[in-house]
């Protein structure tokens, strides 16, 4: 089984995970009809903007992306899922669509990953089903002038991200991904649901947890610390935990540190490519990323490593040959849980 | 501190981990871990008081209150028969999740129903701990439970009580927690660590004899759980135990000392306790531990009778309170530091003589003493320890020390003039409330906070020119540029100021403030316009620590980039949220107007038509009509009055205010200091063109003159029968054939209010001279309401049976409405400018219209009259463009014009 492969492998050695989705669609600079293809011509509202939707409309793309990664060096690709919960889809009326969006982007990835697994088999290749935060925070107030008020409810996350989770599942992933957690009572309902999953169908599947640091004051954007997230979702037995997006490398450096001093989960980080530069664009090259991230690697603090906003083959390929030399930060208690099973 | 490294290093180990925005970790080393329970309705009346009330404000401060009293977890319980325990439960979470001084700490979500308890866990981001479950109702409910607690990712307390009953002894609370550990480790695959027991504590002493052993088996209880239960917890609610002594707290402190003293030795980690109810277990006295140790750990059969006995003798030992001057004898650095405290300014400047003899400089007594009595000050704000009034009396005292010191310190420069690069700057805040607005309560509050932690404030007063502004902000070099208003064009001020300081290459920070300004129009409108930070502020006890961290060198760039982040995103959330909200044409919006029953109405015709002037209105008729509570809004103290002259948390501070201000009050009607005018008149009118509202005056020669009031009407898409209304649907339309009637006034408090703030001024007393101003406002509001009474009950009479008392007035239950140009109603301050025209208002009594119609005398109301008792108070909300032109058109002026002036109703879509 490809899960326990996952468990077995990460003690080997330190896994590459994919880099940015939405910076490289960007290069096919699609139009509005472009996006549309031929099922949506006629769709009501505008859906540029909608990369999930490209899934549908230009799967071909989405499966050269996937394939520059692995050939890159990636162990593992990310489906083109980010906003496939009917919470965020809600935006262009795509509610109704989101089995599709989910179940074709986790066939697609897995038929790229299956034929690079088939050439290389001694470097088998995974498919992580990302989820997404949603656009609407089960613990914040949009409204400042009435901070008991929330957009969206436990349940109504709950039940989105359980359609996503199935359809994910359904559509052959090997590990889900709740990830970009700026809301940890969010990530708490994505996990729920996938609890709910897992008993329903007697099924397990590993899951990483990656988490957003919104600045330097090491807090989520809802004002947990680093700490503090890691326990309030170490309630269940993940395949890792960790960070990504909003900081760079360097900046993330400290709260790996806390987590990875803290927790019996593999850990995980894919930063942006840098801070955003004044046109909000991000202009770290692949050499000075791959540098900061050479500070996780001395210090054996990661199991999983990628790139987030901003992040190109280019990165990735940088990552892949450093991570190759050097050993992942130990895992005893998956070592146990093999002897276990 | 709670975890040491080596424990939560150590793989091994299992520490109970809980979070709020900050982890909680306790292990074996860790302290008793003490359970705030005054956030309880079963055990606080004044919570359940407030839950009961829906003053959901003051409950957080009961929170607020025991985590800054060391609460390491907070216990929330809304069961009680009268409140909707699962609302009132989502509702307190969710306000908690919004303060961060509460939520950090870890929740404990209380209650005997489990609905409850699940929509807590809905709500709470992180690891709570659910009290309680228990085998009560059977193994599978407690399955169940256990199940769901684990999904939803929260630690337990499990009561010691099963099918049977309550464990009341030994054997039965061994029996009972075995079973259920075993149960939710090996059945539920619950985290042992995750455990916490309450093995129920019970009184002691209470005469009966099975009650001896109470206490002695819980902590034996409990050694056996810590022995034989790995990793789990054990917990319970203290004061029962001393229950029988009710009354004395001598004796009941000590029990509860001498109980925890043995049960955490047991092994107890984790309690309910009221910390003042606690006595120091080493500051017991002898004799009385003896008794109490007796009885606790049951030593003597005639345990209880003695301490019974003893408790007689150490009754009623309780301390008074003296009011005493013993702080007169303290060192010179302790009363100068209390005088700014507590705002005392009778002996100060007697002190700041002494300091001043025994200083080199006199310099060095504003830079030591009164700046180390100063930062205790900011400290005791920062912290929520002082309040804003207390603060502004600080700065009373502050002040006058100061003048006392500067001839001195003059005079000493001219000795000495210092070398040129010692001449330490202090940061410079230039502060302006914008062209063509009057308002400055909340901008002198804020410069008065500022001026008290050390900033040099550059006041630039009211009405202020953007290209003062800008010239001063040059010459002076200043550090920071704060704009603050109260009327809407004042947004379009501060837009142009933005961008007025990044065409000239500004750097510094720019704050924004006042009441109308926002979060959303900073963001949106101002943000974009200014490179370099843009802070919207509003409240006093805020600017302190956004002006630190603009101005801190270490971290304004962080600062900076954070608020452009935040504002940048909340831009993006706030243009894209809504966007699918509907619209009518105005055509459309018209064809929906409210269609009031013409045929049958008869319009009250006014006892007396024309206009009216009232000079010099006796104040004292107006005191029963003021509204306190925006008064206490002013000064940062939130509350309804009076309710607030007892609340817990501020109630000290608002009766303070409150006589400070009744003095203020004396003294303005005693001296006549303020003088009050009116000018009000009641006109023939008929609704024309649908948005129209058509008068007709007449002068004392009997000519007659036309005036149109140009009214805005509701353009968003409504649902099925509701309309779009325009204050024109409140009068009958002129084709009905109807003779309708409607009204203008204006009123002021305000002449002399600026004299008399200004004498204030002049005597560095800021407090007072802000206080004036606030009561000229509340007095302005005052005699609108009187006058409206006056008009409904009299000069047009149609509510002439009216009784209504003060209260009910503030609640507007009166018949017809007066709605304010620049209100909710009729945003568009525009219209002013008729009513100037009809009533002649500056002649009539002075009161002007500023270029952005900003009344002066600022205590100044105006507005309209409408009598149909279907009229009522609504909000125009967003309007469109079509609206806007064609407002433009009736009122014959530019669409840009109309544009500029309606600019915040316009919808962006």
């Amino acid at each position: 089984m490809s899960q326990n492969k996952l468990y077995t492998v990460l003690q080997e050695r330190i896994l590459v995970l994919d880099g940015a989705m939405g910076t490289m669609l960007q290069r096919y600079k699609f139009s509005e009809e472009d996006f549309r293809g031929e099922r949506f011509k006629d769709w009501e509202s505008p859906v540029q903007g909608n990369n999930d939707l490209l899934t549908l409309t230009q799967p071909e793309a989405i499966a050269a992306v996937h394939a520059k990664y692995f050939e890159a060096g990636a162990d593992i690709v990310e489906t083109n899922t980010f906003s496939g919960t009917t919470i965020a889809m809600a935006d262009y009326g795509m509610e109704s669509l989101v089995y599709d969006l989910n179940y074709e982007s986790a066939k697609i990835a897995k038929s790229v990953a299956d034929k690079f697994t088939a050439s290389e088999p001694h470097k088998p290749r995974f498919v992580a089903g990302a989820m997404g935060p949603t656009n609407k925070t089960a613990s914040m107030s949009p409204d400042v002038n009435d901070p008991g008020y929330r957009a969206i409810s436990f349940d109504e996350l709950r039940i989105a991200y359980k359609q996503q989770a199935e359809a994910l599942v359904d559509g052959g992933v090997d590990i889900l991904l709740v990830e970009t957690i700026f809301d940890t009572l969010n990530a708490k309902a994505a996990l729920f649901a996938i609890e709910e999953l897992k008993e329903e169908r007697d099924i397990e599947i590993p899951v990483m947890v990656s988490g957003t640091i919104t600045d330097a004051s090491g807090r989520t954007l809802s004002g947990q610390t680093a700490e503090a997230f890691l326990i309030s979702i170490g309630h269940m037995p993940l395949l890792s935990v960790g960070f990504n997006c909003a900081l760079g490398a360097e900046q993330l450096t400290p709260y790996l540190e806390i987590v990875s001093g803290k927790s019996d989960f593999a850990i995980s980080a894919y930063p942006n490519a840098g801070l955003p530069n004044a046109f909000g664009e991000y202009d770290e090259t692949a050499e000075e990323m791959a540098s900061q991230i050479k500070t996780y690697l001395d210090k054996q603090l990661v199991n999983i490593v990628g790139g987030c906003c901003g992040t190109t083959p280019e990165h990735i390929r940088a990552i892949a040959n450093l991570v190759k030399d050097y050993k992942p930060r130990p895992l005893p208690a998956f070592a146990k849980r093999e002897a276990a099973l | 501190m709670i975890n040491t490294p080596e424990a939560t290093d150590n793989i091994e180990f299992r520490p109970l981990k809980l979070s709020g925005l900050e982890p909680l970790i306790i292990t074996p080393e860790s302290n008793f871990v003490n359970v705030g329970e005054r956030t309880n309705v079963a055990g606080s009346r004044k919570f359940l008081r407030l839950i009961n009330e829906d003053k959901f404000d003051e409950a957080l401060a009961i929170a607020r209150e025991q985590v800054d009293n060391g609460a390491q977890i907070i216990d929330v319980n809304m069961d009680d028969g009268l409140i909707d325990g699962k609302k009132a439960m989502v509702t307190f979470l969710n306000l908690i999740a919004a303060e961060p001084d509460i939520s950090r700490v870890p929740i404990m979500i209380d209650s005997s129903k489990w609905d409850i308890i699940e929509a807590g866990l809905q709500v709470v981001q992180g690891k709570c701990v659910v009290n309680s479950i228990s085998l009560k109702e059977g193994e599978s409910e407690f399955i169940a439970h256990a199940k769901k607690i684990k999904r939803y990712g929260a630690a337990v307390v499990v009561m010691a009580f099963d099918e049977v009953g309550q464990a009341d002894n030994y054997d039965r609370r061994l029996e009972i927690t075995k079973r259920s550990y075993d149960i939710l480790v090996n059945k539920v695959n619950f985290p042992p660590e995750d455990i916490i027991f309450d093995l129920n504590i019970f009184p002691v002493a209470t005469g009966m004899d099975e009650h001896k052993l109470n206490a002695i088996d819980f902590i034996e209880a409990t050694r056996w759980v810590k022995n034989n239960l790995p990793y789990a917890s054990v917990s319970g609610g203290v004061s029962n135990v001393s229950f029988s002594f009710r009354g004395n707290d001598t004796v009941r402190e000590a029990m509860h000392s001498v109980f925890l003293y043995h049960a955490i030795k047991a092994g107890m980690n984790i309690g309910i306790v009221n910390p003042s109810m606690l006595e120091i277990y080493d500051d017991i006295p002898k004799e009385l531990l003896t008794h109490v140790e007796d009885v606790i750990l049951n030593r003597r059969d005639d345990a209880t009778e003695r301490l019974l006995d003893f408790a007689e003798s150490v009754k009623g030992t309780s301390k008074e309170k003296v009011v005493d001057l013993a702080w007169r004898e303290e060192p010179l650095q302790n009363r100068i530091t209390r005088a700014l405290v507590k705002g005392i300014d009778a002996y100060i400047l007697e002190d700041i003589e002494e300091a001043r003899l025994a200083s080199e400089k006199p310099l060095h007594v504003i830079e030591g003493h009164l700046m180390t009595g100063m930062n205790v000050v900011g400290d005791l704000f920062g912290s929520g320890k002082m309040f804003l009034p207390q603060v502004v009396k600080s700065a009373r005292v502050m002040k006058k020390a100061v003048a006392y010191l500067l001839p001195y310190i003059e005079e000493e420069k001219l000795k000495n003039p210092p070398p040129a690069d010692e001449k330490a700057k202090s940061n410079l805040v230039l502060m302006a409330t914008v062209k063509g607005d009057v308002h400055d309560i909340g901008k002198n509050i804020v410069s008065v906070v500022l001026a008290c932690n050390n900033y040099e404030i550059i006041d630039m007063g009211v009405m202020v020119p953007p290209e003062k502004i800008i010239a001063t902000a040059k010459e002076r070099n200043v550090d920071i540029i704060g704009l603050s208003g109260l009327i809407t064009p004042s947004l379009d001020e501060m837009v142009f100021l933005a961008k007025e300081m990044k065409r000239q290459n500004f750097t510094v920070p720019l704050l924004i403030g006042g009441a109308t300004t926002s979060k959303a129009h900073t963001a949106v409108k101002i943000d974009p316009e200014y490179p370099e930070a843009v802070v919207h502020v509003n409240d006093a006890s805020r600017a302190v620590t956004v002006v630190g961290d603009l101005l801190n060198p270490e971290s304004r760039l962080k600062y900076k980039s954070d608020i452009k982040e935040d504002y940048a995103l909340f831009r993006t959330r706030f243009l894209t949220r809504g966007k699918k909200r509907d619209f009518l044409s105005i055509e459309q919006a018209r064809a929906n107007k409210w269609k009031l029953n013409w045929e049958n109405f008869e319009a009250y015709t006014p006892n007396e038509l024309g206009i009216q002037v009232v000079e010099e209105f006796d104040l004292n008729k107006l005191v029963d009509y003021i509204d306190w509570s925006p008064f206490f809004r002013s000064w940062d103290l939130h509350g309804k009055y009076p309710e607030i002259l007892d609340d817990e948390v501020v109630g000290a501070q608002a009766q303070e205010l409150f006589a400070d201000a009744k003095k203020i009050l004396e003294k303005i009607l005693s001296e006549k200091l303020l003088t009050a005018k009116a000018v009000f008149g009641l006109f023939k009118a008929n609704t024309v063109n649908d948005d129209d509202i058509e008068i007709v005056t007449s002068n004392l020669s009997g000519e007659q003159h036309e005036f149109i009031f140009r009214t805005l009407r509701q353009q968003s898409k409504k649902a099925s029968g509701k309309p779009n209304i325009a204050l024109s649907d409140f009068i009958a339309p002129k084709e009905t054939g109807k003779q309708d009637y409607m009204g203008c006034f204006c009123v002021t408090a305000g002449f002399g209010t600026q004299e008399l703030a200004a004498k204030y001024e002049a005597e560095h007393d800021d407090y007072n001279s802000i206080m004036v101003k606030a009561l000229a406002d509340r007095f302005a509001e005052a005699f609108a309401e009187y006058l409206h009474k006056e008009v409904r009950t009299k000069h047009w009479g149609y509510a002439s049976e009216e009784a209504l008392s003060n209260a009910e007035l503030i609640k507007e239950q009166y018949k017809g409405i007066r709605p304010a140009p620049g209100y909710p109603a009729c945003p568009d301050h525009l219209e002013k400018l008729t009513i100037w025209d009809v009533l002649d208002v500056h002649k009539n009594i002075g009161v002007e219209l500023t270029e952005s119609l900003a009344m002066w005398p600022a205590a100044s109301v105006s507005g309209y009259y409408f009598a149909n008792p279907e009229a009522r108070y609504f909000g125009l909300g967003k309007i469109k463009m079509d609206q806007v032109k064609d407002f433009a058109e009736r009122k014959n002026i530019e669409v840009r014009m109309a544009e500029k002036w309606l600019n915040p109703n316009i919808s962006d879509d």
